[in-house]
């Protein structure tokens, strides 16, 4: 191809598009990457704050179609209500309260938002395009330190609700506050240890490696079943969603944390959950559902690349993602609150204790495939490793639901209930209908 | 880089000392924490510019993160009443005399301490690391040692924790409860677990 000589020197080298930039170019040192991040940013940042605005539409009409209902339909058919919901919020009086701790009541709408806007930028979202100055990887900031970045960042996010509750000098807001930190510090242990057998199948907390590993040998949510589930129950409770939104019960603190807020600033904590909840969908997909990687196609997720590849693995991205939003809202318009002792106990006495026996499981696990000298890559095409810890996780699963459930709702659906558990179960049923029948004779 | 590299540098520094200084003169034990919530997050950003991410990570982590937290919870649960009556100010002279001190022992540090070996020898050790948690992930540099070279310092500090879980737990515990767990009650394992929680 033939060049210009009036071009810049940086197009008039050959650059192979398969190849990561080249640190030379229209700006010294620093070209072609910093171009590349400024792209990337500018368009992620709109696509996920329009994504936020439309999940709160999503959540409106999931709930409506769940409970049978229509949902919004004015604002052209319903499309326009998160338009009209930002437009209400910026008109809205922006009320301060006497007894409020004025720079922390202002402080605290701003440090809920912005870790939960800067988690994304470790997360890689497509297969790398390659274009004409080197090739443009699909994810912000390729951090060595991975997801250990979101945990951290995402323990800073509980911040912004204390503050919140704490500065606005309200018995409510406080027990919001209260709540928020005790809760999110105990998940956050359980959400941190989950991730661990993660580290020990793939060797580095870098995402983009995890996602490597996941094409090659079966991803993990089928090798570290258990991981995946307590990951799944700990990001509910980090982003204070149903059936964990104990910090903003509703019928119990009118509004939580956020009681004394209006407009704008109670909006920033309505997108920040928003937010929160999709970089923890996207953390999902990405530790335990394979990432931007599409299942059993080897040709899409691999090198050479190609821009139609970046597109079919960004879609397969998005699918896993919203599936997860998805999962969220069916949950909360499904489940009831747990009672505060409830969710206490459930993260110290169940999750915990659970998942450092299975990090201690799964490092047995790999110690003694290794020393019977399984390989970890697929051997003959056929991935040995991950099916041995296939077949754990499945015996374990079943052990769990047996244990886990006492007795309550699977094991009277598969089998007859014992002829001693039903005499208890009928001594318990009578007691109860004979204090009924008390209470209300007491009434009359 | 080196130009940014340094504006970004002195401007943590910076930032982290005079947090750190904004932290110790806060009457409000509120405003206290959040102060030394951003040392510390100023400090993580210099580990991190030193190519050290897993430990600045962890900070943020640990730190910010968690303990900063569990303070945040304590002090507000107390709810520590009015901030002039319970700072712990004794005067203008108690003041003077503190930062007077502060002042002599930085100059002592900054002035007596010598360099036992020349700051090549650093800079190589430091370069070599680099280069290692290029190769092998950022977490090897520091996983390895700690497993490996210093395994009985790291499994005897668990041991000082697990003692110390053990004493809070002894400590928190409610003298006038007797020994049968309300679990034994029949039917009601369920909610029993969860009142022994309380």
């Amino acid at each position: 191809m033939l060049l210009p000589a009036s071009l810049p020197p940086m197009l008039q080298r050959i650059v192979d598009p398969q190849a990561p930039p080249a640190d030379v170019g229209f700006f010294g040192p620093i070209g072609v990457p910093l171009i590349y991040t400024i792209v990337k940013l500018l368009i992620v940042f709109t696509v996920y704050m329009v994504g936020v605005a439309l999940l709160t539409l999503a959540e409106r009409k999931i709930s409506a179609w769940i409970q049978d209902r229509l949902g919004p339909n004015r604002v052209i058919k319903g499309w326009g209500q998160p338009l009209a919901d930002g437009v209400k919020n910026f008109m809205k009086e922006e009320t301060l309260p006497d007894a409020a701790n004025k720079p922390l009541f202002l402080l605290a709408p701003a440090m809920a938002f912005i870790p939960a806007l800067t988690v994304w930028a470790v997360i890689p979202f497509a297969a790398p395009l390659p274009l004409r100055w080197g090739r443009m990887d699909m994810v912000l900031a390729d951090l060595p330190i991975g997801y250990l970045y979101i945990l951290a960042l995402a323990s800073l996010g509980v911040f912004g609700v204390v503050l919140a509750g704490w500065a606005s000098n309200n018995k409510y807001a406080l027990l919001g506050g209260l709540r928020s930190s005790a809760q999110m510090v105990s998940y956050e242990i359980a959400m941190g240890m989950s991730t661990v057998p993660i580290l020990l199948l793939a060797g580095d907390v870098s995402l983009s490696t995890i996602v490597r590993q996941q094409e090659q040998n079966g991803w993990y949510v089928l090798t570290l079943t258990v991981a995946c589930f307590i990951f799944i129950v700990s990001a509910f409770a980090e982003t204070n969603r149903l059936p964990f939104d104990l910090p903003e019960a509703e019928s119990e603190l009118i509004a939580g944390y956020h009681t004394e807020y209006s407009a704008m600033k109670f909006s920033l904590f309505f997108i920040a959950e928003y937010a929160n909840m999709v970089t923890a969908s996207a953390l999902m997909a990405t530790l335990f559902f394979g990432g931007w990687t599409v299942p059993f196609w080897h040709a899409v997720n691999n090198a050479p690349w190609a821009w139609w590849k970046t597109a079919i693995t960004l879609g397969a991205f998005l699918f896993k993602v919203l599936f997860f939003l998805f999962f969220y809202m069916w949950i909360r318009w499904t489940l009831p609150r747990f009672r505060y002792d409830q969710l206490m106990s459930l993260g110290w006495k169940i999750l915990l204790p659970l998942t450092i026996g299975y990090v201690v499981v799964i490092a047995g696990a790999t110690l003694g495939l290794d020393a019977l000298g399984v390989p970890r890559t697929p051997w003959h095409g056929w991935p040995v490793y991950s099916l041995c810890l296939l077949a754990l996780n499945i015996g374990l699963i079943g052990l769990l639901f047996v244990v886990a459930d006492r007795g309550r709702l699977i094991s009277p659906a598969s089998a007859r209930v014992r002829a001693a558990e039903l005499a208890r179960l009928r001594a318990v049923r009578q007691r109860s209908t004979l204090a009924h029948e008390a209470t209300s004779g007491a009434g009359d | 880089m080196t130009l940014f590299y340094h504006f970004c540098f002195y401007l943590f520094g910076l930032v982290a000392v005079a947090s750190a200084c904004v932290f110790v003169t806060r009457k409000s034990p509120v405003a206290a924490a959040l102060w030394l919530v951003n040392v510390l997050f100023c400090i993580a950003a210099l580990f991190v510019l030193l190519d050290a991410q897993f430990i600045g990570a962890i900070q943020v982590l640990v730190y910010a993160g968690a303990i900063m937290v569990v303070f945040l919870f304590v002090i507000m649960l107390l709810n520590l009443g009015e901030p002039a009556r319970i700072a712990d100010a004794r005067g203008t002279l108690w003041y003077i005399g503190a930062g007077g001190l502060a002042i002599v022992v930085l100059a002592a540090m900054m002035v007596r301490l010598p360099h036992p070996l020349p700051i090549e020898t650093f800079r190589i050790a430091a370069d070599s690391l680099v280069t290692e948690a290029r190769a092998t992930g950022a977490v090897a540099p520091v996983a390895v040692p700690l497993f490996t070279e210093y395994l009985l310092a790291f499994e005897v500090t668990s041991v000082l924790l697990l003692a110390a879980v053990v004493g809070a737990v002894v400590l928190g515990r409610k003298r006038n409860e007797s020994d049968a767990g309300p679990a034994s009650q029949p039917g009601t394992a369920g909610t029993g677990t969860a009142a022994h929680a309380r």
